[in-house]
C-alpha cells in the first residue's frame, strides 16, 4: 500500500512502546486554540524524522496523541517541534504544558511526505487549517534545495483570517521571487483584504504544469477529497499526489488496528498516501 | 466599439465564442471602473447587469446585523453577478470593489432581449454561466460544511 518515501525509523535499542522523556522548551500560541511546542530531548538524542511524520506525545497522567512533527528536520538538533490543536482532553493537557515541563515522546512513526520524487516537477502545495502543520517540514525541505524542484505553489484555506496558521512564516516565504504563496479564507469580515473562498478554487489559479507536478495535500479529510478532485480536474494524475490521513491512532506500529483504513493501518503505512491508492478508500462512507 | 468588441471578444469568459456573437454581446457592453471600497451593487437593487471583471478585486458580501460577511472574492477574468439570469432580477448580496476595479458591464434586459431573439446565443452564454454557477454551488457547500471548524 505505501509507496517508497524516507522514513527514519526508531533509534536501535529504543522500544516503540516506551516513551522517551523529553522537556518542554518552549511554548508558542499560533491561533486562539493552536499551540507549537518545541521539546527537547532528556537524554540528548535528536529524534531524526523526515516531513510528514508523527510522533505519539504523552501528557503523562492524562494519555497519549497522535501529533505531526511541523519542525525543520534539518535543524533537529535545535528541538523537536509539534503544532498541537486543543481538542481534547489530551491535546488539551499537552497545549497547556510549559518550558520545563515533561513530555512523552514515542516515535517517529509512519510514512511521510515523498520529498524527493518530486525532484525536477512543479510542486503544488493544497494546505487547509492545521493540515499546514504537517507540510511545513516538507516546504522547508523543498525551500532548502529550490534549485531542484520546478515551480512551487502553495495554496492555504483557513477558516477565517484569524484563523492562518504560521502567518508571518508565510509572509515570509510569500516575499520570496520563486514561489507562488495564495491564502484564502472561507469567510471574513471588512478588515480582510485576500481572497475569500475556499482553498480547491485556487488550484485552477495556480501555475503549475499539471502533466509534471507532484501535489502534496493536507487538511480535514473533506478539503482533502476536493481538493484531489480540483487538482484531477487540472490535469495531476492520482499517482502524483499524496494525501496525509488522519486516524484515531494508538499503538503506531501497526499493531493495535485503532487506524485502520481498509487494509492498511494509517499509522504504520501513512499517515501519507498516494491517491492511486487512497482515492478508493475514501470513497467508502464510515470507513 | 471596435475597441470593446475586442475586449469583450478576449475576456476569458466569452473564449471560444464565435465572433458574431461576441460582436452582438458587445452592443450590450460598456468599460466601468470603482474606485477600492466603492459597492458595485447592493442587496435587493434590480440585477440590470453583470460584469466581467478586467483588473481588479471584488467582494460578494452579505450584510448580517451589525457586520458585514465576505463569502466570496472575484478577480481578474471572473465574473460578478447572476442574478440577472432569472426573476425577479434582484441581487441576492453585496458586491464591493477592494481594490481598484476595470470591468465590462453587460446590460441585462439588452442581453436577455438577444438571448429571446437568438437561442443560440442563449446557450452558448449557458454554458459559460452554469459552470461557474456550479462551482459556486459546491464552494458554497464546502463553505457550510465549515470544514476547519471543531466537530464533535
Amino acid at each position: 500500500m505505501a509507496y517508497t518515501a524516507e522514513a527514519p525509523a526508531i533509534a536501535a535499542g529504543d522500544d516503540p512502546m516506551v516513551p522517551r522523556i523529553g522537556r518542554v522548551r518552549r511554548r508558542v500560541r499560533e491561533l486562539s486554540d493552536v499551540w507549537t511546542l518545541t521539546v527537547e530531548m532528556e537524554d540528548g538524542r535528536p529524534l531524526a524524522f523526515a516531513p510528514g511524520q508523527f510522533n505519539m506525545l504523552t501528557a503523562f497522567g492524562v494519555g497519549e496523541a497522535a501529533i505531526s512533527i511541523s519542525g525543520d528536520r534539518d535543524r533537529a538538533d535545535s528541538g523537536l517541534i509539534h503544532t498541537i490543536r486543543a481538542v481534547g482532553p489530551v491535546s488539551g493537557a499537552l497545549t497547556r504544558l510549559g518550558p520545563g515541563d515533561v513530555i512523552g515522546v514515542r516515535g517517529p512513526f509512519g510514512v511521510g511526505w515523498p520529498v524527493d520524487a518530486a525532484k525536477g516537477s512543479d510542486v503544488v502545495i493544497v494546505a487547509g487549517g492545521l493540515g499546514l502543520a504537517p507540510l511545513r517540514p516538507l516546504i522547508y525541505a523543498v525551500l532548502a534545495s529550490r534549485k531542484d524542484y520546478g515551480r512551487f505553489a502553495l495554496l492555504f484555506g483557513a477558516r477565517t483570517p484569524a484563523d492562518i496558521l504560521f502567518r508571518r512564516e508565510i509572509e515570509q516565504w510569500r516575499r520570496r521571487l520563486d514561489v507562488e504563496i495564495q491564502v484564502t479564507v472561507d469567510t471574513s469580515g471588512e478588515d480582510w483584504y485576500g481572497n475569500v473562498g475556499v482553498v480547491t478554487a485556487l488550484v485552477p489559479q495556480a501555475s503549475f504544469d499539471p502533466q509534471n507536478t507532484i501535489a502534496y495535500v493536507c487538511g480535514p479529510e473533506v478539503m482533502m477529497r476536493f481538493g484531489a478532485a480540483a487538482l484531477r480536474d487540472a490535469g495531476v494524475p492520482d499517482t502524483a499526489m499524496y494525501l496525509s490521513m488522519e486516524r484515531n491512532m494508538k499503538c503506531g506500529v501497526g499493531l493495535c488496528g485503532h487506524c485502520q483504513l481498509g487494509t492498511a493501518f494509517v499509522c504504520r503505512d501513512g499517515p501519507v498516501f498516494r491517491n492511486d491508492v487512497l482515492r478508493p478508500l475514501m470513497a467508502v462512507k464510515e470507513l | 466599439m471596435e475597441g470593446l468588441e475586442r475586449i469583450v471578444r478576449e475576456h476569458p469568459f466569452f473564449s471560444g465564442m464565435k465572433e458574431e456573437f461576441t460582436n452582438l454581446l458587445s452592443g450590450c457592453a460598456k468599460n466601468v471602473r470603482f474606485e477600492a471600497g466603492q459597492y458595485i451593487f447592493h442587496e435587493g437593487d434590480p440585477a440590470d447587469q453583470f460584469y466581467l471583471v478586467r483588473s481588479g478585486r471584488v467582494a460578494l458580501q452579505i450584510s448580517a446585523p451589525a457586520r458585514s460577511l465576505s463569502i466570496q472574492t472575484v478577480g481578474e477574468s471572473e465574473i460578478v453577478g447572476a442574478s440577472w439570469l432569472v426573476p425577479p432580477y434582484r441581487w441576492g448580496m453585496d458586491a464591493k470593489a477592494l481594490e481598484l476595479t476595470r470591468a465590462i458591464a453587460m446590460d441585462a434586459a439588452c442581453l436577455r432581449g438577444k438571448c429571446e431573439d437568438d437561442h443560440a446565443l442563449g446557450y452558448e452564454l449557458m454554458k459559460r454561466f452554469m459552470p461557474i454557477l456550479i462551482q459556486r454551488l459546491q464552494a458554497a457547500r464546502l463553505q457550510i460544511l465549515d470544514v476547519y471548524g471543531v466537530h464533535s
